[in-house]
């Protein structure tokens, strides 16, 4: 496989609501990931750009995105509609076929354009499923009930998680929650949202983009000083019925950090895990370890929903290009109850 | 570096219809699958990969359908992977396919794209008013007869060519048995007077609504090889641009994008002369008028000349470069697929598997697709020989 590193990492300061439209958001933000290395936009071959028009209830919405990325003369781009750490993948594997050395990878969301939690219902089986309105956190504690059910999660690991990411968060001005002082026992003491999910154990609603820049080999080499290499890249589906999934697993994150070579010990893993058990159930599936989980305060803590799993990628990125990490793992996920899982590993030159 | 070569090895369609009231989302993509996978002589578990591409998720009300496909589709495990850049989907899922290929990640990749506009509303769900931008309401055949009028007024052509292409795609249709459109009794004088719809768009002018699916394996060269007797296409050049929607200036008969796209694609290809390399083209042409002006965009003749190559007969059955002998997106249009259904149609032309409507002795063939206010571009050539 040919060498492909993230060179460059931007996000926005991310906020409950903005009135900002798709292009004003990411105007910026493409154009700080593109200055950090100093890459004029006329020299990047290939654009990729992950977003969902059910959030923002326009067929076609993406296309306004081209106006943030100044298309002209035309570009060569694609979208994917998801996460944008999907649209990573797919700018990876353009960058495999020798067709681009350079890739802008960007995605946007506004959770504050509707309601998120009943929006995703929509994903749901059509015909028997979503007429019965079950909604993203219901589904979510039904995911954390068989969890804790089954003996892999308890409440106090579901605390821990909440605690350490809301204290983390507080070093992260892009973050919409954060406590240096969260403490596990105070969170214990919290009401039930949706048992047993707290409020805490929920992601924040939050608007927000970010970008990443990718090169291969030289370019780089040349880009940047400590790009942070993908070592290895997977990405994997579980089937959809809810009732025919075990949940207190998930299969396909396993298999994703196997193919991905995920083994032994990193500085630093970013786990795409909006909800606080979710975490714990990935680090089982992943059989991950690292020094720090979701430093930045993740998921938990900023949820720029579309853009969230493309910000694991970039705060991994960004941690080995600053020389704080030397390799991480980054996750990004789709889906109910963790459906798909993309997993990679990234690493500095040794 | 060099990537490494890719074929298609199978491909499957459904028959498109107005309604498919006999099918599920689910079953409607597992009718494609399935033949797909036995033109390949392959099961699902011979499948690596899966590349997913339709149009907006409005127009059915599932959000990211291939989340629940996965079932249908007896996907767990594998790596399912969801494209969506507007009309020309189709033609780009393909590509990121092909790519999965030629990158070296995945050996056999199945590919598929599907629309059922039975179960929503299209007029509907692209009319949704921006919070930020102008509302058009006009459809898409509202937006693109101001383009149609132009591309008449610059080049000269006379009222009927619409009309002669657009009997000629139900013609080719009547030999093409997925067509959604059988309509045999078609003359010129018939079509000339089909009612006005969108001036100067008439009626038999305009593309169907449609459910329908396609769906295509892509192999790697060893797993061509393996293929007995049912030849492979092999994909010889793919090229995707994009544009924005509009500025003051922006050509938007004859878009830029489409032109580099052309050349990108022709240069990858190593055709100088494509109206004497290419044998046949399946075009993204959704409105009659658009054969013409695509033509032009293509680079098969110059500007303001396309409306004579159809007016000589030259784009028929038979002619210099027949175009869209399967009745094309007139005839057809399930949205999210129709780009795909291009990229197939010109697999099977080069495999010698059209049937009815095989161009003889075609060799290389061009798939075609765009999308959004005619700015999003996706094109392929594929030959009966390896690149």
């Amino acid at each position: 496989m040919r060498d492909v590193a993230i060179v460059s990492f931007a996000q926005t300061k991310h906020v409950p609501r903005t009135n900002l439209s798709t292009a004003e958001l990411l105007l910026p933000v493409i154009g700080a990931a593109l200055a950090a290395v100093e890459l004029d936009r006329h020299r990047v071959d290939f654009w990729c750009h992950g977003s969902c028009d059910y959030l923002s209830g326009q067929p076609f919405s993406f296309v306004a995105a081209v106006d943030a990325i100044g298309a002209w003369p035309p570009i060569v781009e694609s979208h994917v509609e998801a996460d944008g750490a999907f649209a990573l993948y797919e700018a990876w594997v353009k960058l495999q076929t020798g067709e681009a050395d350079t890739a802008v990878v960007f995605a946007n969301g506004k959770s504050a354009s509707g309601d998120t939690r009943r929006i995703l219902t929509l994903q749901l089986d059509p015909y028997y499923v979503a007429p019965l309105w079950p909604d993203a956190v219901s589904l979510a504690a039904l995911q954390a009930r068989v969890a804790l059910d089954a003996g892999v999660v308890t409440e106090a690991d579901m605390a821990d998680v909440v605690a350490r990411s809301r204290r983390d968060a507080a070093a992260n001005p892009c973050a919409v929650v954060a406590d240096a002082d969260a403490h596990e026992d105070a969170l214990l003491a919290a009401p039930f949202h949706a048992e047993p999910l707290r409020a805490h154990d929920c992601p924040p609603p939050t608007d927000g983009a970010a970008a990443v820049v990718l090169a291969a080999g030289d370019a780089a080499r040349d880009l940047c000083e400590r790009p942070a290499w993908i070592r290895g890249i997977d990405h994997r589906i579980d089937g959809h019925d809810i009732g025919r999934r075990n949940l207190s697993s998930v299969p396909s994150a396993r298999t994703a950090a196997e193919r991905a070579g995920v083994s032994g010990r990193f500085d630093v893993a970013e786990l795409h895990a909006p909800f606080s058990h979710e975490e714990v159930l990935l680090r089982l599936a992943m059989h991950v370890e690292a020094e720090s989980f979701n430093a930045s305060g993740g998921a938990l803590c900023a949820n720029p929903i579309m853009a969230t799993g493309l910000i694991r990628f970039g705060e991994v990125a960004a941690r080995i290009h600053r020389g704080e990490a030397g390799r991480g793992l980054a996750h990004a996920m789709s889906g109910p109850c963790l459906q798909q899982n993309l997993v990679a590993v990234l690493e500095a030159d040794a | 570096m060099s990537a490494a070569p890719c074929a298609v090895v199978g491909i499957g369609q459904t028959k498109c219809a107005s309604t498919r009231g006999d099918a599920s989302i689910g079953g409607l993509v597992r009718e494609a699958v399935d033949r797909a996978l036995a033109d390949a002589e392959m099961s699902m578990a011979d499948i690596d990969a899966i590349v997913i591409g339709k149009a907006p998720d409005p127009l059915e009300g599932v959000m990211m359908p291939e989340l629940w496909l996965a079932d249908a589709l007896a996907a767990a495990g594998k790596p399912v992977f969801r494209v969506h850049t507007a009309g020309s989907v189709g033609g780009s899922t393909a590509i990121v396919a092909s790519h999965l290929v030629t990158g070296g990640v995945h050996e056999r990749v199945l590919t598929l794209a599907f629309e059922k506009q039975s179960d929503g509303n299209a007029m509907w769900a692209l009319s949704v008013p921006l919070p930020f931008g102008m509302p058009v309401h006009a459809g898409a055949g509202g937006y693109f007869a101001p383009h149609v009028r132009s591309y008449i007024r610059r080049s000269g052509a006379p009222p009927h060519i619409g009309a002669m292409v657009a009997i000629k795609h139900r013609l080719n249709a009547c030999r093409n048995p997925y067509a959604h459109l059988h309509e045999p009794d078609w003359t010129l004088e018939k079509a000339m007077e089909s009612p006005m719809l969108w001036d100067p768009v008439r009626f038999v002018e305009t593309c169907p609504s449609s459910d329908g699916a396609v769906a295509m394996v892509l192999g790697s060269a060893a797993v061509a090889a393996q293929r007995r007797p049912a030849p492979p296409a092999w994909v010889h050049a793919t090229a995707m641009r994009s544009e924005p929607t509009m500025f003051a200036g922006r050509n938007q008969v004859n878009p830029l994008a489409g032109r580099m796209c052309a050349d990108d694609l022709w240069r990858a290809a190593a055709i100088t002369t494509p109206i004497d390399e290419i044998d046949v083209a399946e075009i993204y042409v959704p409105f009659a008028w658009f054969e013409p002006m695509w033509l032009e965009n293509l680079g098969f003749c110059g500007e303001n000349e396309g409306w004579r190559l159809v007016d000589d007969g030259q784009t028929e059955m038979g002619g210099r470069l027949p175009v869209n002998p399967s009745g094309g997106v007139l005839s057809s249009n399930p949205i999210g697929a129709s780009g795909m259904l291009r990229f197939a149609e010109a697999a099977l032309q080069v495999r010698g598997g059209a049937g009815e409507h095989q161009v003889e002795g075609a060799r290389t063939a061009l798939g075609h697709a765009y999308g959004g206010g005619s700015q999003f571009f996706a094109m392929w050539v594929v030959g009966a020989d390896p690149p």
